[in-house]
């Protein structure tokens, strides 16, 4: 093969081919969708999350969660999602639009996250569990998340916020464990996730 | 030198050409040329593969010991195991890929190499840019997407960097030689023209301006398969089209199934990417195009196979002798097997089990180490002597490192292909509680970890190999370290041996 222009215009030709049908084209199809509007109630689907979830959301990326956990329910004949739980219905491209960056995932070395706020409410618990995840379940193999903690000496009254930190965890007495922005704002994150609203392209199952 | 009288490829592969002295002469006026630059992409890239296997043993570690070294922000898995990904993609095996294309392209385009200062100015912002992102991976900067995690602050100085590598990739090929434009070639120069058009794209749709929902998989997964198939893929055939006819001293197979290979590669392989997003969130036409891509890369794996293994016919005992030949026909073997694996494992039905779990790292490794590192390592054991001067010092030490990554990628297949598969039933099983998956997968995280060491050991024997050549402590030159002394049978491979 001598013809050099033969050579150049196929290596182009090739390439734009691909370009054009994944990335020009799915972003012509779904790149411009809209929040659903519900027409009687006049809520807003998926709902706008909050500056401190928007935030926390850049403390999941910074500590590489996306690593370990999936945040997609496919659909029940692709797998066991639906049947564990993680979710009521698959999550479709529309739920992802308010997120500025979105970490679909490839690996489940633990559970989905796509509904963590549904299933796991409270913030407390979400401390406690990043705090020492082998507090709340013994076999499990996330790692803690003690920096994102502060231990300080108690000054007048405890805390609203301090851990309520049991065993070997719990601080020297005096002292007491608060969470700090980056915590607060991870774990407004993981409770925003949340994908309990109707959409009318994804019933509930 | 005239037209008529200039050796085509073809002629200096042939078993019957004897090289004339002139030719010897241009030859190895050539290697020298490129000394400096080839050795500085080499020793930086050895550098990157010593920090990056540090990380991958400590993620491993840290998969069935979760509080080995938990208590430090930047030592998290979270931040390790990105820090390991990129240090091997970007600065182990596109630094030693490069090093790699700069040699093949000086021989191939039998010119001497043009401009040295701009490849190690390259090389210099290409490590500036790897040293940052690594740090800003570490310190909390880390984009989270996957095989882009560098933050946006240090990508650019690998794009100029990368782009300077490229700029003078079109300057050599424009003052080749005349005559037949190899294989390797059009492999070399298609990745070094897709490369910055991947690397482009994908910094400016989801860094600089990152486009809306699920589309970021989208280009997210186009990019990080395409940059296997069009820039590690292309580089390893380029070497393995190369050093295979090289050492064996005889041409290619066939001239039609390489434009095949390399054509049909260049059609399917672009399409792959959105095979990993099955089942998700993504526009269902957009997945079965891809896997549709997936099951044709069947025909240019398979073509590539055939050629490399009826030009390697009649030659296998070679594999004994050449350190060169071992490691790269190792990785090609493991090229055709990666390839076939990734086919399959674009079905539906093999996603249901493989998605979310090891089997998807074990693919990669079977990918990115079995194949490309070791073609990488089989192509160096050929370079270094002839820009040093001297030969390995140790056939021994090449035996070491070859049985220990040999062994190494076998206890690592074996271990996160079972796990992985166990851990994908389980997943698929909604009886089964994460408790029982997770326990499951324990034991095969820990061979994991246990292969990992003999890499490393494996990675540090090179690296004391290398560093004994860069200092010239290695045998005079003259014969070659070879494992064995090659059967002298035919008169044809008494000229040979020289190549080995």
């Amino acid at each position: 093969m001598n013809r050099l222009p033969t050579l150049f215009i196929g290596i182009l030709f090739t390439f734009a081919f691909a370009w054009v049908g994944l990335v020009v084209m799915p972003y012509a199809q779904i790149g411009r969708l809209q929040p659903e509007v519900n027409a009687d109630t006049g809520d807003v689907f998926p709902p706008t999350p909050s500056g401190l979830a928007e935030a926390g959301q850049k403390v999941y990326a910074a500590n590489g969660c996306v690593y370990c956990h999936s945040q997609q329910i496919r659909p029940e004949d692709a797998g066991s999602d639906l049947a564990r739980g993680w979710g009521s219905r698959r999550t479709v491209p529309r739920d992802y639009i308010r997120q500025s960056k979105v970490f679909l995932g490839t690996m489940r070395t633990g559970p989905d996250l796509s509904d963590a706020g549904f299933r796991f409410p409270d913030a407390k618990w979400h401390h406690l569990h990043m705090y020492n995840p082998r507090s709340l379940n013994a076999y499990s193999i996330m790692p803690s998340f003690k920096y994102l903690y502060i231990t300080r000496k108690i000054v007048g009254q405890k805390s609203e916020d301090a851990l309520d930190l049991k065993g070997d965890d719990a601080p020297p007495a005096g002292y007491e464990v608060v969470p700090s922005e980056d915590a607060k704002a991870l774990a407004a994150y993981l409770i925003s996730l949340n994908r309990r609203y109707p959409l009318k392209e994804a019933p509930e199952k | 030198m005239s037209d008529a009288s200039a050796p085509t490829l073809l002629q200096s592969l042939s078993p019957g050409h004897q090289p004339t002295v002139e030719e010897n002469i241009e030859r190895g006026e050539i290697d020298r040329s490129t000394r400096l630059p080839v050795l500085a992409f080499f020793t930086t890239s050895i550098i990157w593969l010593l920090i990056g296997t540090v990380f991958a043993m400590i993620s491993s570690f840290k998969l069935h010991s979760p509080e080995f070294l938990g208590d430090v922000s930047w030592l998290t898995f979270g931040r390790v195991r990105p820090a390991h990904l990129n240090t091997v993609i970007f600065g182990w095996a596109s630094t030693a890929g490069i090093g790699v294309t700069i040699w093949l392209m000086a021989r191939l385009c039998r010119t001497r190499l043009r401009h040295p200062r701009m490849l190690l100015v390259a090389c210099g912002v290409w490590n500036l840019g790897l040293v940052i992102g690594t740090l800003g991976i570490l310190g909390g900067d880390s984009t989270s997407i996957e095989w882009l995690e560098f933050p946006g602050y240090s990508t650019p100085l690998l794009f100029v960097g990368y782009a300077l590598v490229g700029i003078w990739g079109v300057i050599m090929f424009r003052f080749r030689a005349p005559g037949h434009v190899y294989v390797s070639q059009w492999y070399l120069i298609a990745a070094l023209f897709w490369f910055p058009w991947l690397y482009g794209s994908v910094q400016l749709l989801l860094i600089v301006h990152p486009v809306q929902g699920s589309i970021q998989a989208i280009v997210n997964w186009w990019f990080a398969h395409n940059v296997l198939g069009l820039w590690f893929t292309p580089m390893g055939l380029a070497a393995a089209y190369y050093f295979i006819p090289k050492v064996i001293g005889k041409p290619v197979h066939s001239y039609y199934l390489s434009a095949l290979g390399f054509w049909s590669l260049a059609l399917f392989y672009n399409w792959n990417g959105a095979h990993h997003l099955i089942g998700g969130p993504v526009p269902t036409w957009v997945v079965s195009a891809s896997i549709v891509a997936s099951f044709m890369m069947f025909i240019p794996v398979t073509v590539v196979a055939i050629n490399h293994h009826m030009t390697m016919r009649g030659k296998f005992h070679l594999l004994a002798t050449s350190p060169t030949l071992r490691f790269i026909v190792f990785g090609a073997m493991c090229y055709t097997l990666v390839s076939f694996q990734g086919s399959l494992m674009a079905f539906r039905s093999y996603s249901k089990v493989y998605h979310f779990t090891q089997l998807t790292i074990a693919h990669a490794h079977l990918g990115m180490y079995a194949f490309f590192t070791m073609v990488m390592f089989g192509s160096m054991y050929y370079i270094v002597p002839r820009l040093v001067g001297c030969e390995w010092r140790s056939a021994t030490l090449i035996k070491l490192h070859f049985w220990a990554c040999f062994y190494g990628v076998i206890l690592m297949m074996l271990a996160l292909h079972i796990g992985g598969f166990l851990q994908g039933l389980g997943l698929n099983d909604p009886n089964k509680s994460f408790e029982m998956i997770t326990n499951s997968t324990i034991p095969y995280l820990i061979g994991r970890s246990l292969s990992g060491i003999l890499l490393t050991i494996a990675h540090f024997v090179f690296a004391y190999h290398f560093v004994l050549m860069l200092l010239r402590l290695g045998r005079p030159q003259g014969e070659a370290t070879l494992f064995t002394t090659p059967a002298l049978s035919t008169a044809h491979d008494k000229t040979e041996p020289a190549a080995l």
